[in-house]
């Protein structure tokens, strides 16, 4: 099935589902959002592509393997425990650090969200490799 | 600190499996140092926790009734490092065996996703995160029995993994019954709330919950028809895996709860699970005495002796408890080691099927040698580690006056034997067939070498029985004395 309307929406939305979906993770740990959400919203970005131009056209655009996307992602999750470690904290306490404190830019970051990255890849991977699959049969 | 390491080491290896997925040999060496590296890290923690009492850790800082608890007493060391080692003769096993296909379809990281889950559910002190290890151990494994895609394999897995979540919403609904109850999920601090609990008859309803599904998931009388609908069509390899580890991770969680939460009504539960042990093991054993697939003679063993470990349970005794401990570490080796020796008349004969066999015996006395040391020990015969197992057991039985339960367990080991023997006649004793040509085959090397190192295990298992006894009377204490549990997670 080819549709251009799906087609020309599909080619604009993804890269606006991508940018969402790293805003969702980032605002994610005070408020609703955070990795889960966030990689659902990148897997559905792709899967929209693939269902406008096929799956074999996506995972040409895609420079790395969905599998090893989750991979990465359960990775980057078990760094986010070491820091804890090395700070003599239990593993995965949450250590947190305040870039520009108290200007404009205050930006709060935090091993939870490195946790949430992991998250994010290992979601997003998952529903990629599940949804290919079940769209080439 | 170290106590996170039986978790987050198998999803380390899992990660590394998965990258390099595609180089078979590299994934081969690599599973079996992570294995090795795996039963390393559980021996020191068992020999931490032997020294100096039960070990818990709060991950994440959070203190013992807020945030997830990781504890490991005795007994769950003693499980992680039987599991662990079980792992490493599989690994040795599996080159040899599963075919190239499977080997780089993910077979090894599936493995250690498998580990991760039993190793969690054995050192978690959550009840919800108890259930997310059953989950993860229950993808794993369904992936891993459907893992080739054969249309048998299909069959099984399918009912496989439906009763499997059957049970598990049995186990979450039973959660969420007594969260809205007492108002926690640690299993310390639930104990020591129970212990002073004035309300409640719906502690009972939910621990009956609780009860069915673990009796699912270690494949008790009733619910245990899945067990052997499945287990037979995987490839050996991982079937013995899993009779290692799976059902054994349910029985283990069924002592915990009994030992923490059984406040109310010890009574009706004592007997009630006594009568249920009964029927697994006589009803077990019978059937797998009329089967005449290997595979499914052993799988219905595994409910059989599952009853073994139950029965223990029921006494609730500390000699009792250290007994079925014992036993149940006895059975993961002995189970996988018949279940590998199968795997190595498949390679020699081609087949499982003991109407089509014959005369191994006399072509390779050297399996037949592998098959006769964990056949006879679990049927209990002395210099072996079952005739230990089982002697503590009755021991207990008589002690605690279990007089009725104590002479199902003697009978069933006779109807054991039985069962033994017939596998032995048809197998390896008697004429080859006249009118069905035996497949004569190669055994790898590498198969043969795990058999033969897991039945050396067995034989060592017997033989340092009494340090062995001694290890799981310290466990059973702890078991006994759910207060010692409670204090070290509570720090009080």
């Amino acid at each position: 099935m080819e549709s251009i309307i799906l087609q020309i929406a599909a080619r604009h939305m993804r890269p606006l589902l991508v940018v969402l979906s790293l805003i969702v993770l980032y605002r994610g740990h005070n408020e609703p959002g955070g990795g889960f959400i966030g990689g659902l919203m990148f897997g559905a970005a792709y899967i929209l592509y693939a269902m406008a131009f096929g799956v074999g056209k996506t995972q040409k655009s895609l420079f790395f393997n969905p599998i090893n996307l989750t991979a990465l992602g359960l990775f980057v999750a078990l760094l986010s425990g070491i820091p804890a470690l090395l700070l003599g904290d239990s593993f995965m306490t949450g250590e947190w650090y305040t870039f520009f404190a108290q200007t404009a830019f205050e930006l709060k970051l935090g091993t939870p969200l490195i946790f949430d990255v992991g998250v994010y890849f290992a979601v997003a991977g998952m529903l990629m490799l599940v949804m290919f699959s079940i769209m080439e049969e | 600190m170290i106590l996170v390491l039986p978790i987050i080491l198998p999803l380390l290896f899992m990660v590394v499996l998965i990258f390099t997925r595609q180089w078979l040999f590299f994934q081969q060496a690599f599973s079996l140092l992570a294995s090795i590296v795996l039963t390393f890290v559980s021996a020191l923690i068992l020999s931490d926790v032997y020294q100096n009492g039960i070990m818990a850790v709060q991950p994440g800082s959070w203190e013992a009734p807020f945030g997830i608890t990781l504890v490991a007493d005795t007994f769950s060391a003693l499980m992680m490092t039987t599991t662990s080692f079980v792992a490493i003769i599989v690994m040795i096993f599996s080159p040899g065996f599963i075919d190239k296909e499977r080997q780089t379809a993910g077979y090894y990281p599936l493995v250690f996703g498998l580990l991760m889950g039993v190793n969690g559910a054995f050192i978690t002190g959550d009840l919800f995160n108890l259930y997310v290890w059953y989950e993860v151990m229950l993808t794993s494994s369904f992936v891993l029995i459907a893992l080739g895609g054969s249309p048998e394999q299909l069959r099984g897995s399918i009912k496989y993994v439906t009763i499997n979540f059957i049970a598990s919403i049995f186990f979450v609904s039973a959660i969420g019954i007594l969260y809205g109850q007492v108002g926690t999920l640690n299993m310390a601090d639930l104990a020591a709330k129970m212990r002073t609990w004035e309300g409640g008859s719906y502690i009972n309803s939910a621990l009956m919950l609780f009860f069915i599904a673990f009796s699912v998931k270690s494949a008790l009388v009733p619910f245990f028809f899945w067990l052997p609908a499945s287990y037979h069509t995987p490839p050996i390899a991982i079937t013995a895996l899993f009779a290692g580890t799976l059902t054994k991770v349910g029985v283990y969680t069924m002592f915990r709860f009994y030992s923490l939460f059984v406040v109310f009504d010890q009574q009706f539960w004592q007997i009630f699970i006594l009568t249920l042990a009964g029927l697994t093991m006589f009803i077990g054993v019978l059937m797998a005495a009329s089967q005449f697939d290997i595979r499914k003679i052993l799988s219905f063993h595994i409910i059989s002796q599952v009853g073994y470990m139950v029965m223990g349970l029921g006494i609730f005794t500390v000699s009792g408890i250290a007994g079925a401990i014992y036993f149940t570490i006895h059975n993961m080796l002995s189970k996988t080691n018949t279940f590998l020796a199968g795997g190595l008349v498949y390679q020699r004969s081609g087949g499982y099927d003991l109407k089509y066999l014959g005369g191994l015996y006399k072509a390779s006395p050297f399996l037949a040698l592998l098959f006769f040391i964990p056949a006879m020990s679990l049927a209990g015969i002395p210099p072996l580690p079952g005739f230990f197992g089982k002697f503590f057991l009755i021991k207990g039985g008589f002690e605690a006056q279990q007089y009725f339960i104590t002479a199902v367990a003697i009978l069933t080991g006779l109807f054991t034997l039985f069962s033994m023997v017939k596998i032995w006649n048809e197998a390896y004793w008697k004429k080859e067939p006249d009118d069905v040509k035996v497949k004569n085959g190669k055994v790898h090397p590498s198969t043969f070498i795990a058999t033969a190192m897991l039945a050396v295990a067995v034989i060592l298992l017997g033989v340092f029985a009494g340090p062995v006894i001694e290890v799981c009377m310290d466990a059973g204490e702890q078991i006994v004395n759910p207060e010692m549990y409670i204090n070290a997670v509570l720090g009080r």
